[in-house]
């Protein structure tokens, strides 16, 4: 499987998400979610960009459960809930929004 | 949540040549989601896992030492060593990577995870826990 964009198709697992993480691009996360009919906006990107971090300095894509309560120490309380990421990413923020983040499916998440 | 039970995750040996160390990593991170009370061990060839600067390039495969940093994050803060298989092998504890958590209960205070235990101690620790994974 694959995501095309401007004219160059990324590889990406069965369940879509990108096989070689060095090569993800911000235009790749619009397209992911455009293919799910999301218009990603400034709050969306605070958490892929987030989540990038997070894989830059630990390896590991985080559980829902750690990816909240550290977005809360980051962005703040009214952020580090799960209902303000789920409304984000309805498709569950850890699974969706590491998708967009070109990150492997979170360690934790069956 | 029904009962909780003590699980202890014993690692023993060194991080890359197998997958143990990697395979044992995810499922500590695995098992945190139901929050049991986790404790992990370190002894024999698996001290090096924790070992400071890690460079695995010349290997060719994923340097995972900085993912214990993350331990903390999934309430994972008891890390046992055993005192004697660092003396085996010329170790201290400053050889090893500092590994920390922040206390919910203290005001989010950042206290040390590690502790270093002989094999008297590491051993009523296995006894007294319910499950026991060995890697």
């Amino acid at each position: 499987m694959g995501i095309e964009v401007n004219g160059k198709v990324f590889e990406t697992d069965e369940e879509g998400y990108l096989s070689n993480l060095n090569e993800w691009t911000p235009e790749v996360a619009t397209a992911m979610a455009k293919d799910e009919d999301v218009d990603l906006s400034e709050s969306h990107w605070q958490v892929i960009n987030f989540l990038r971090e997070y894989y830059e300095e630990y390896q590991i894509a985080p559980a829902v459960r750690v990816l909240t309560k550290a977005i809360g120490k980051k962005l703040g309380p009214d952020k580090g809930n799960s209902k303000y990421l789920y409304e984000l990413f309805p498709y569950g923020p850890g699974k969706q929004a590491c998708k967009y983040a070109g990150l492997p499916k979170p360690t934790g998440c069956v | 949540m029904s009962d909780i039970k003590k699980f202890m995750y014993v690692n023993r040996k060194a991080p890359y040549g197998t997958i143990y160390a990697w395979e044992s990593l995810e499922v500590v991170l695995i098992g945190a989601a139901f929050e049991q009370d986790v404790s992990v061990a370190f002894v024999d060839d698996g001290v090096y896992q924790l070992i400071k600067g890690q460079d695995t390039t010349e290997l060719g495969i994923k340097n995972f030492s900085a993912t214990y940093k993350a331990l903390g994050d999934y309430d994972v803060n008891k890390l046992y060593i055993e005192k004697e298989s660092l003396d085996a092998r010329g170790l201290t504890l400053d050889d090893l990577m500092p590994l920390t958590y922040e206390d919910e209960n203290d005001n989010w205070a950042e206290k040390n995870s590690i502790r270093v235990v002989s094999s008297q101690e590491l051993a009523e620790l296995f006894e007294h826990s319910d499950v026991l994974f060995n890697f």
